[in-house]
């Protein structure tokens, strides 16, 4: 195979307050024609940077300090800014993360893929529409004559990923560039965008580099796969070498932090500092959570919507039905049980999770804590009931669930001063460096704010603030979801070792049945606000009944066992 | 289970980016170096501070160290330009304009200073009862502030004074009044993206009562964009107040204010007297330009995208 | 046109405020209106008589109705002075205003918005540091000051500009009314010198406005050219090998556009409040040299009139801005 692309010794550097810093370090990076390359490593690594410097797209800031980048012979460094604009879009093409915002919020997306047609000379203005219908088509867009009038805003986020495909390939390049391209879509919506590209990009003899961040994609649809740590490579090699024979040390940590079928928690961890597997501890089988037939509906929101509120309803009466968020699910969690709860965005978990923290009002429906009928207390007035501190959470983002104004020992010392007996300043921070110490946060730290700490950090101190009080069931909302594969795996350890010794009930809402698994006994699935299929998380993942949990299952890309 | 698994699983190094950052100074004296840092490198707002504190210095101290008695007339050396012994010149009935103009900072600034305050105490807490609580407190709150804002400003300011009567007190509540939407409206948008934010969430799970919420959650986190607000809506209080004073309201001669010394100044441009508009025209000019620049740079200091 | 229709229902409550304000404004504050309009000579009989004849011995709820009534059928009072009532004052000075307004609205947006984008895609260079001192110093710059200064530069000292009496010399007649617009009335009836006087009357003053506007909108249309710039779409147009032309025209510019045109909501209130200070300043015969005037003279009539006049126009510059917006952003257009 001829090399289309050839980067060597490429070294991008950033001008930043505290000086230059080097944010790709001598990467080099080979592709060849009709070869998909994956280039895979967590945040920080360089990857994206990595690709915008190929492109010459980087910031105003950022500029290529040394080595060569050669794109079918041409030397992209020293090519012109006018033969670059000439290039992209022709030659090399690139998709990007979250396609909604990838594309111009008030043009029509038909004329966004005109644009790029007439300005590479592919159409002219009078078969320019055709030409984009036809691409509308090709990314399998239903009803393309009438979406080529479609703005942004109208479509979902898989649709406006395939427009922004459909951009990138109108004028037939040769290398796509793909960074992140499913980062934010659902699973399902994942494989059919992936499967997408792949199918395009080998039909017309393409060659692709997917940047990612997730292995399992990387093995799924990459023939080689780069491995990127802070800004330098460590690992080239053929897909299948580097799945079944990683060498670097850096890749075999990632590849064990990455959750697959058959993986096991400690399993995780890196070699060595992984503790013996701890026999899976069954639920106590009295039962603590009790949820009845919770249902939640919001109003549709309609044209009359404005009308109503300013003459107080009357005139526009409301046929359509309410919308059914959480459509009527009854499930029961035992002391010492973990439930996962899984699902793809809009399925109704945050709005089901949200309920029984008793931060919203369920329209219809029973929550019992512990034979206490908490659901009958309203969200309002339950920061004041003595049972707030029996269900605590554990949130999704660990920035946003940290007042950027408290230190990490008030943040942790807040549930302390509220609801605890403890008084005095002294004993408040022997419990916080209590805390601390046990969900392995130096005591260094605690002084520190948000923006000085760690994502792995951060969560560390949102979990220590839902144990303050030894709650008996604790919420987790897709607790690693905002952080890097290795340090979700400590994360997730973390939890579990934290459940055996203070004999906690979670429920684990999350959107990846691996990394669900791992950590519970039983899992729901959840769709369109019903349950679909409840069992252990071995039966659903191994012999899944319903159809949509085998779709979502199949969906999930995983490194080879 | 043993306590030993724990401590492992706690040891494991965080991998990653999770390099620790390096600036473990506490939140004062990190935003003092940041202060320094932005004073520094943007010598602009570092200018505007110093202005900002010669302001001050005039208005307390201006009534003291002004050269001349701001009201004796001296009907001999009247309309004399500028000169060693008048450096601003004098007007028609021969008041040293130099004293005129510094013994006014302190009443144009406490006007402004008073206004500024009286709003952002008024709209700032309206503003953020609105977006905290929503429902029938925002719904309210939101129709004052329309209708308030569905007059051009500086007409409604004309048409209360009018109303209130023409008194500096009267000045103070219609600047007041017209800024009124503004803090409301900001105050408002900065509470309610916060309303379900994850750590408001987070106190609420903690015990912490709706109003404890407000007062320790969201109300430190707003109190920043407020302050930016606050010194950009300087300059505007000491334009509107001069603004008034200019066609005779509030303010009433022969007492020393910027605004009607333009006033008093305007018919004798037209003959070549330049000076007696200039100089107040200049100071109040400075000084607006001195909060608007203040504003931007204490905008700058607390930016938090700036601040990475 | 649904979108129109929606829109022109959230002005009803917006008009009621109006209305009830400006009632406030005349009634319920301290103070006795009654004594107010009699004047200070006035004795105590002729006070009570005033009051009766305004029906301020009524109820509130009675006197709001009549206030009411009274705006329904445009009856705004008589002002003192001319003894004319105060809406035909009104009308016969508002093509004045509105003359002054647009031009310098026209002027400082010609300026403004090719300087704003020049700003920000040039970030950092000469232009820019030029477009940012010019927007904070004309945010700066007492509106009466500016225009006193350019009287003393461009009348006294230079020479270039006519002295500031008005819309038109003493020795020149006004044209025929058509439009109202001196500039385009003069031009309508073919006399050009009357044209030019007019023009050179209009300059001064509209060049003082448009500084002042000028401002805001080129610091919205720098600062929102600069988020766009940055944004994830433009990247992708880059990325497509659009040319910079198109990027910051077609796509760039567009979205730009949109906080700008908000801006111009705020922008035209500056003016509208402006305006009066100007005016008095250049001895303008618009609305709000006739409102200073009447304030003066402790006239009360015209100078609710004026407040009311004002806040009208606004809400209808308003509506019009909001349709704009419409035209610009699907996403407003296609919420109904």
């Amino acid at each position: 195979m001829s090399t289309l692309l050839d980067v060597k010794a490429l070294t991008v550097e950033f001008a930043t307050r505290r000086g230059t810093v080097q944010a790709v370090k001598r990467v080099d990076l080979e592709v060849a024609k009709g070869e998909t390359v994956g280039v895979v490593g967590e945040s920080g690594s360089g990857k994206s940077v990595t690709s915008y410097a190929v492109m010459r797209i980087l910031d105003r800031a950022g500029r290529i300090a040394d080595g060569s980048v050669a794109f079918s012979g041409l030397d992209l460094r020293a090519a012109t800014e006018r033969q670059m604009t000439d290039l992209r879009g022709r030659e090399i093409s690139m998709i990007f993360q979250n396609p909604r915002m990838a594309l111009n919020p008030i043009r029509k997306v038909g004329r966004q893929i005109e644009d790029v047609l007439r300005r590479h000379a592919q159409a002219g203005s009078m078969d320019a529409r055709a030409k984009a219908i036809e691409m509308l088509t090709q990314v399998r867009i239903a009803r393309p004559e009438e979406r080529y009038h479609a703005y942004p805003f109208e479509l979902s986020g898989g649709m406006c990923q395939r427009i922004v495909i459909a951009l990138a390939l109108a004028c037939r390049p040769q290398l796509l560039i793909a960074d992140e391209p499913t980062t934010g879509l659902d699973v399902t919506t994942q494989k059919a965008v992936m499967d997408l590209v792949s199918e395009l990009t080998k039909a017309r003899g393409m060659s692709t580099i997917l940047i990612t961040h997730d292995l399992g994609l990387a093995a799924a649809y990459c023939d080689k796969v780069v491995v990127m740590k802070k800004g330098e490579v460590v690992e080239t090699a053929g897909a299948r070498e580097v799945f079944a024979a990683p060498k670097d040390d850096y890749t075999k940590r990632l590849m064990r932090a990455t959750p697959r079928p058959g993986s096991t928690l400690r399993g995780l961890l890196p070699e060595g500092t992984a503790p013996a597997e701890r026999p899976a501890a069954a639920g106590s089988g009295e039962t603590l959570l009790k949820v009845e037939g919770l249902l939640k509906e919001y109003p549709r929101q309609g044209v009359s919507k404005t009308w109503r509120q300013m003459f107080g309803g009357g005139a526009a009466a409301t046929d359509e039905a309410p919308f059914r968020a959480v459509d009527g699910i009854s499930f029961e969690i035992a002391r010492g049980e973990s439930l996962g709860l899984v699902g793809e965005s809009g399925c109704g978990k945050s709005t089901t999770s949200m309920m029984v923290m008793r931060l919203l009002d369920p329209t219809a429906g029973k929550i019992t804590l512990g034979g206490d009928d908490i659901g009958a207390i309203p969200a309002r007035s339950f920061a004041a009931s003595k049972h707030r501190r029996r269900i605590q959470m554990v949130f999704q983002d660990p920035t946003d669930s940290l007042n950027p104004r408290f230190t990490a020992a008030r943040a942790i010392a807040d549930p302390l001063l509220r609801m605890s007996a403890l008084k005095g300043r002294h004993a408040i921070r022997t419990r916080c460096e209590e805390l601390a110490t046990l969900v392995g946060l130096p005591l260094d730290l605690l002084d520190r704010f948000p923006h000085q700490l760690s994502g792995g950090q951060k969560a560390r101190v949102g979990i220590a603030r839902a144990i303050a009080l030894d709650p008996e069931l604790v919420i987790l909302d897709e607790p690693t979801a905002a952080l890097d594969v290795s340090v979700q795996a400590v994360v997730l350890n973390l939890l579990d070792d934290l459940k055996a010794k203070l004999g906690m009930s979670y429920l684990f809402v999350s959107h990846d049945l691996h990394v669900v698994r791992l950590l519970c006994d039983r899992v729901i699935v959840m769709r369109q606000g019903r349950i679909v299929e409840e069992g252990t998380s071995e039966k659903v993942l191994e012999a899944p009944e319903a159809d949509y949990t085998r779709e979502l299952i199949s969906a999930i890309p995983h490194p080879p066992v | 289970m043993s306590n030993v698994d724990l401590s492992v699983a706690a040891a494991a190094p965080l991998p990653g980016p999770a390099a620790t950052p390096a600036r473990p100074a506490t939140g004062f004296a990190a935003a003092l170096s940041h202060a320094r840092y932005v004073a520094t490198s943007n010598p602009v707002t570092g200018f505007a501070f110093a202005l900002f504190f010669l302001i001050t210095l005039a208005a307390i101290v201006g009534p003291v160290i002004a050269p001349y008695d701001p009201l004796a007339s001296d009907t001999a050396a009247a309309l004399q330009p500028p000169s060693a012994a008048h450096w601003f010149g004098t007007d028609q009935v021969g008041r040293d304009i130099f004293s005129r103009v510094l013994v006014a900072t302190r009443l144009d600034l406490v006007i402004a200073i008073c206004s500024v305050a009286l709003v952002f105490c008024l709209g700032g807490f309206a503003g953020i009862c609105a977006g905290f609580f929503g429902g029938w407190t925002d719904r309210i709150m939101s129709r004052v502030s329309d209708t308030i804002m569905a007059f051009p400003l500086f007409v409604l300011a004309m048409g209360i004074v009018a109303a209130l009567g023409n008194t500096v007190t009267n000045i103070v509540i219609a600047t007041a009044i017209v800024n009124f939407p503004l803090y409301q409206r900001i105050a408002r948008a900065e509470a309610n993206i916060r309303r379900e934010a994850g750590f408001v969430q987070a106190a609420r799970l903690t015990g912490n009562s709706e109003m404890r919420i407000l007062l320790t959650q969201i109300l430190p986190n707003i109190m920043p964009i407020m302050a930016v607000q606050m010194s950009l809506t300087m300059g505007y209080a000491i334009l509107n107040a001069a603004g008034l004073s200019f066609i005779g309201l509030g303010v009433k001669p022969p007492t020393p204010e910027w605004g009607i010394m333009v006033a008093e100044g305007a018919g004798f441009i037209i003959s070549g007297e330049w000076w007696i508009a200039l100089f107040p025209g200049l100071a109040l000019m400075i000084a607006v330009f001195c909060f608007n620049l203040l504003g931007d740079g204490l905008r700058d200091i607390i930016d938090p995208q700036r601040r990475t | 046109m649904r979108a129109v229709a929606r829109r022109l229902a959230t002005i009803v409550p917006t008009l009621i405020g109006v209305v009830i304000v400006t009632f406030l404004l005349t009634r319920v504050l301290p103070g006795d209106p009654a004594a107010y309009f009699a004047g200070p000579t006035a004795d105590q009989a002729s006070i009570d008589q005033i009051r009766a004849a305004l029906g301020l011995d009524q109820p509130l709820p009675v006197q709001f109705a009549a206030y009411v009534k009274d705006l329904a059928t445009g009856n705004l009072g008589n002002a003192l002075s001319t003894g004319q009532p105060v809406l035909t004052e009104l009308a016969a000075r508002l093509p004045a205003s509105a003359e002054l307004t647009l031009t310098a609205l026209l002027i400082s947006m010609s300026i403004a918005i090719p300087l704003g984008i020049l700003a920000a895609v040039k970030e950092g260079s000469f232009i820019d540091h030029v477009c940012r001192v010019v927007t904070t110093a004309g945010v700066s710059l007492p509106v009466f000051f500016t225009g006193l200064l350019f009287v003393y530069v461009f009348y006294y000292l230079l020479g270039w500009a006519p002295a500031p009496v008005g819309r038109l010399d003493v020795y020149f007649t006004e044209p025929e009314r058509i439009t109202g617009f001196f500039t385009i009335d003069s031009l309508l009836a073919g006399d050009l010198e009357t044209f030019r006087a007019a023009a050179s009357q209009l300059f001064l003053p509209a060049a003082t406005l448009a500084l002042f506007s000028l401002a805001p909108i080129a610091r919205m249309t720098r600062a929102s050219m600069l988020s766009v710039l940055s944004s994830e779409f433009i990247r992708t147009a880059r990325a497509a090998g659009l040319r910079s032309r198109t990027v910051i025209l077609a796509y760039a510019f567009r979205n730009a556009m949109l906080p700008v045109v908000t801006t111009l909501g705020m922008v035209f209130s500056f003016l509208l409040g402006a305006n009066v200070l100007v005016e008095k300043v250049f001895a303008w015969p618009g609305v709000g040299s006739f409102a200073v005037e009447a304030l003066i003279q402790s006239d009360y009539a015209p100078v609710q009139g004026f407040v009311l006049a004002m806040a009208l126009l606004y809400v209808a510059l308003n509506l019009v801005i909001d349709l704009v917006y419409g035209l610009i952003d699907p996403r407003v257009r296609l919420e109904a």
